[in-house]
């Protein structure tokens, strides 16, 4: 294999987790909230809230049902006001954590429940407030199942990142296409699907390993 | 310590268009506990025992009536005031409620954090706390690692770690196995002597309700039916249910051959079958023998059984009256005039 094609796996490789970097963290920062939010506003929590609770049901739903594909190319203009382009690995990032976001909100959301009511209200009676709750019982508490949902998010990014080729967003699963499949290059191909499998694998380990350091029960 | 006046409690379920409808949990339930005093509230599931403890500290919102703790009205407190009023309220609850990622010295000290207060304050209130309840070896284990009984004494010890003047239990030994309970039992005890806090406790369990409690009450349906000194309703409780609760707690009925004899309705040539209930100087007089001599009736015990309640001694027997029908009619009277409760339970046919 030419130096110049290993650059390019390189360089996609690097493009690839670039991508799954950007939209992870930044979906996370958002979706977290957004998850806690969607617990604490149900009816009967401590932050009951059951319209806006609906409302950002509502959103998040809508979220999670657009094709990634199609969500992609829909928003390009706001890609375009966001990063000023539509293509490339950070034009590519945008809609990645779009897709995101909804989907750490209702892994948080499903972590969240797994806590015993009984540990909310034996903070209530200890005379905490909602947000003292959210941060001393509901995120701790919530810390194994939360990482056991991050790191389904990022497995789930590294396979969403294949498609950014289509709005030539670059990237491993780019290369496949266009270099594999495209020019009949059987042996690139099988590098990048190789690749992609060790980066899952890697990063599932390191969430199972951050879950086990996590959990106390 | 605790007032509780006229506290109703009513859920309303929507029932998608044919109306609501309304569960009344609690009815117009009053009860008043005094500072330094142990209070049980005895009832069956479902009663409202658990939605009437909730309203103390406010976990649950009465739909009427006013909730005093300490000589402050609860229900009109502020978001903040109730918080801080929460504060000088312990709670200890039947599955622990301990959090899995924190260890033990860091779960007493939660309700500190929650109050703001600096490190070293906390560590100086969570070690004597340990020490108090057995654990101070476990300071750094966390909750899975032990046992139930060590669960409650850390929710005891975290319940008391804000100086509170009043300690709620919520069927706090109802998860345990008896010897665990008894242990709890005599630690909640302690606490309620050393430290002279209030407590209110809510129990299925007649064991409980003998071995700590000064007053106990009695719930049914949402309502409360007997307010009585402990020894006074062991001895004499004054409703059916109450009367349920003891006979089930000292376990005293018929045994089954009997239960099969017995007729409602006395006949030509059958004995009454009692059951004697007696308490205070009535133990210690040889009423049996007295009863033979007297009224020349004889009495072949079934069943008898006596017990100490918090310095009364309660006995119980189910007895068969031997003698014609106008003997043991005055015998249940000579009883009777001795102190002593006599519930017929029915009549058996003479074996001669």
């Amino acid at each position: 294999m030419s130096s110049a094609m290993i650059d390019l796996i390189l360089q996609a490789t690097l493009d690839t987790l670039y991508m799954v970097a950007v939209s992870g963290l930044i979906s996370t920062l958002v979706g977290l909230p957004l998850g806690v939010m969607l617990y604490v506003t149900r009816p009967r929590q401590i932050l009951a809230k059951p319209v806006l609770n609906q409302v950002l049901s509502i959103i998040t739903n809508v979220g999670r049902s657009i094709p990634f594909i199609i969500l992609m190319v829909s928003i390009i203009p706001f890609t375009r006001m966001l990063v000023g382009t539509s293509i490339g690995i950070n034009a590519a990032s945008v809609p990645l954590t779009i897709a995101a976001i909804p989907f750490v909100a209702r892994l948080v959301e499903a972590a969240l429940n797994e806590i015993s009511p009984g540990l909310i209200e034996a903070a209530q009676a200890m005379g905490a407030t909602p947000w003292q709750i959210i941060r001393k019982v509901l995120i701790p508490e919530a810390r194994g199942g939360i990482m056991t949902g991050l790191t389904i998010t990022v497995v789930t990014l590294i396979s969403y990142s294949a498609m950014a080729g289509a709005v030539g967003g670059g990237g491993l699963g780019d290369l496949g296409i266009r270099y594999g499949y495209n020019r009949f290059n059987p042996t690139i191909m099988l590098i990048t699907v190789v690749i992609l499998v060790i980066m899952v694998q890697g990063f599932q380990s390191l969430g199972d390993y951050l879950v086990r350091k996590s959990d106390r029960k | 310590m605790i007032e509780l006046s006229n506290i109703s409690k009513t859920y309303f379920s929507n029932n998608k268009g044919r109306g609501t409808n309304a569960v009344h949990a609690l009815k117009n339930a009053t009860l008043t506990v005094p500072k330094g005093t142990i209070h049980g509230v005895i009832g069956l599931s479902g009663a409202g025992k658990s939605t009437l403890i909730r309203c103390v500290n406010l976990l649950e919102r009465p739909t009427s009536g006013s909730v005093t703790v300490d000589g402050q009205e609860m229900t009109q407190l502020s978001n903040a005031a109730l918080n801080r009023a929460r504060h000088r309220i312990g709670m200890i609850f039947q599955h622990f409620n301990l959090l899995t990622t924190r260890t033990v010295f860091d779960n007493v000290a939660l309700p500190l954090e929650l109050m703001g207060q600096k490190r070293h304050t906390v560590r100086d209130r969570v070690i004597p706390l340990l020490e108090m309840v057995g654990l101070a070896d476990k300071a750094n284990q966390y909750p899975a690692q032990l046992s139930g009984g060590q669960k409650q004494r850390v929710a005891i010890a975290r319940a008391l770690a804000s100086k509170p003047q009043v300690l709620l239990c919520d069927e706090a030994t109802s998860a345990l196995d008896p010897q665990t309970t008894s242990s709890i039992l005599e630690l909640l005890r302690d606490i309620n002597h050393q430290l002279g806090i209030t407590i209110l406790l809510i129990t299925h369990e007649m064991e409980v309700v003998k071995s700590i409690c000064h007053r106990v009450s009695l719930i049914s349906d949402g309502e409360l039916v007997e307010d009585a000194e402990v020894g006074d309703f062991f001895t004499a409780p004054r409703t059916q249910l109450g009367r349920e609760f003891l006979n089930d707690f000292l376990q005293l009925t018929p045994p089954k051959e009997l239960i099969e004899r017995l007729l409602d309705a006395s006949g030509e040539n059958t004995h009454p079958v009692v059951r004697l209930t007696f308490s205070g100087d009535a133990v210690s007089t040889p009423l049996i023998s007295r009863l033979a001599r007297e009224c020349g009736v004889d009495v072949s015990i079934l069943q008898a059984k006596v017990e100490s309640i918090q310095e009364r001694t309660l006995g119980l027997m189910i007895a068969e009256l031997l003698g014609s029908p106008t003997q043991t009619q005055q015998a249940m009277h000579y009883l009777e005039s001795h102190q002593l409760q006599v519930e017929v339970l029915g009549h058996v046919q003479r074996n001669d």
